[in-house]
């Protein structure tokens, strides 16, 4: 169970967000410059808020009452970027397995082999970033973060940076790592049918505040835009 | 022409003994002001930059006297090393290295900041969301990725330590075998009647070393280009 209740001033901007969820992905819906990832950037721990409470699983991360703040690198939660962000000095294999080792996690095959074949990257292993296809270097980065086996997963516009053709080819990769991994996630989108393909709940984000949440009902029909 | 007599080799071992370890000591030291300069906002930010540029600036005399005055045996920081760890630097090529690695220190901070300034720090918060600690995020993504520019650092470093007169002179004086490094034994054989062959000698030697450390820097750098886009 994810609970956010926060708010935070971002120049003339201001986030005031108040959402629980325990669904198994939960959309975070809404058009460019709504807030969407100023608040998942505040429940990876990478932004303070000015106030308010985060909390995982019974865990609090954030309580600005108690000036608790838990540092990003101690919350186990993964975070997909919409530029994959991969290490450029590492080959696939070892940006793979980085998580692991900073965590000191026992080397665990059975996982490494379901997320690998469950994104079809086994055969990239000795590639450089640099030599990936914008969707292999977005599956690359999927697997990284599961693999540092995180109880929580962000995805900020994961196929944003990919054509419509590869966002189809994505899109599959994802509805099975939300049927198959059991890690809840945190989907940000403005494609209102990536979402209803994907999310279980979802929050609509209109300029910083959360104006409606529930099932997929809530996003807007097919042809009006976010 | 091209017989190094004895005096002339121990003067260029002991110059690249002095540059050695005046590298090696100042490296590590410079990281961390580059990594200070690079990421971190505090007060006198402004006033150690320039500390630490004076070098350049400064009549390397004048780096050379300010040296005598602080760790020459009656100096503040001199006496006290000297009684409490036995460490003396006047007149020993300890303290030529010393000075050689506080003249070249601006020449090794410089890329190295900048090549810290160069790495992007998305990846850095990247990695923390994979559970790298702040260390971790250091040795494994920001050193790995401005290591180029801590080679080229460390090269430019070396290549002016090996150069350096003014201040190791000041400092250290001109003692055969002690403190005589290639620059002091030029300037010594210039001044000796019949000295121009062996000066000539050293002069070369010192080219070719200077050109290899430039050639050697030049090759770090563009290394760095290549490994900051994934290849």
């Amino acid at each position: 169970m994810l609970k956010v209740d926060v708010s935070k001033r971002l120049g003339e901007f201001t986030i005031e967000a108040s959402f629980a969820s325990d669904g198994r992905v939960t959309g975070l819906f809404g058009a460019s410059g709504a807030g969407k990832t100023s608040l998942i950037n505040i429940i990876a721990g990478l932004l303070r808020p000015d106030r308010g409470i985060i909390s995982m699983d019974g865990e609090t991360l954030d309580d600005t009452t108690t000036g608790t703040h838990v540092a990003v690198y101690r919350r186990r939660i993964g975070y997909v970027f919409q530029d994959a962000r991969l290490f450029p000095h590492l080959d696939v294999r070892k940006n793979l397995d980085y998580g692991r080792r900073m965590n000191r996690l026992a080397e665990d095959s059975g996982l490494w082999k379901r997320v690998t074949e469950l994104l079809d990257i086994g055969d990239l292993m000795d590639r450089r970033p640099g030599k990936l296809s914008g969707g292999e270097r977005q599956r690359v980065a999927l697997g990284r973060a599961l693999l540092s086996q995180p109880r929580l997963l962000l995805l900020d516009e994961p196929l944003g940076s990919l054509d419509e053709e590869r966002k189809e080819d994505i899109l599959p990769y994802l509805v099975r790592l939300r049927d198959e991994a059991g890690i809840p996630m945190v989907y940000v989108s403005h494609d209102a049918a990536e979402m209803r393909k994907l999310a279980t709940q979802v929050a609509i984000i209109q300029r910083g505040r959360v104006t409606a949440f529930g099932g997929t009902e809530v996003l807007p029909t097919a042809h009006a835009s976010a | 022409m091209f017989d190094i007599s004895p005096t002339e080799w121990t003067a260029i071992l002991l110059s690249l003994r002095v540059a050695t370890v005046a590298t090696l000591v100042a490296t590590p030291l410079a990281i961390a002001v580059g990594w200070l300069l690079a990421r971190r906002e505090f007060w006198g930010k402004a006033l150690l930059d320039a500390v630490i540029h004076l070098p350049l600036v400064l009549p390397p005399v004048v780096t050379g006297y300010l040296l005598l005055l602080t760790f020459g045996r009656r100096g503040a920081v001199g006496a006290w090393l000297a009684e409490h760890l036995g460490l003396v630097f006047a007149f020993r090529w300890t303290g030529a290295a010393l000075a050689c690695g506080i003249m070249s220190f601006p020449l090794l901070v410089r890329p190295i900041r900048l090549s810290i300034e160069a790495v992007d720090r998305r990846l850095e918060q990247t990695a923390a969301t994979l559970g790298a600690a702040p260390w971790q995020v250091f040795l494994t993504v920001t050193l790995p990725l401005a290591l180029s520019g801590v080679l080229a650092g460390m090269v430019l470093g070396f290549a002016k330590a090996l150069g350096e007169f003014g201040a190791t002179i000041t400092f250290v004086s001109n003692i055969p075998g002690e403190t005589q490094v290639i620059s002091s034994a030029i300037y010594a054989l210039i001044q000796t009647p019949d000295g121009d062959t062996a000066a000539l000698r050293l002069v070369m030697v010192s080219i070719v070393i200077a050109t290899a450390a430039l050639v050697a820097s030049e090759w770090f750098s563009r290394r760095a280009v290549l490994r900051l886009h994934g290849n």
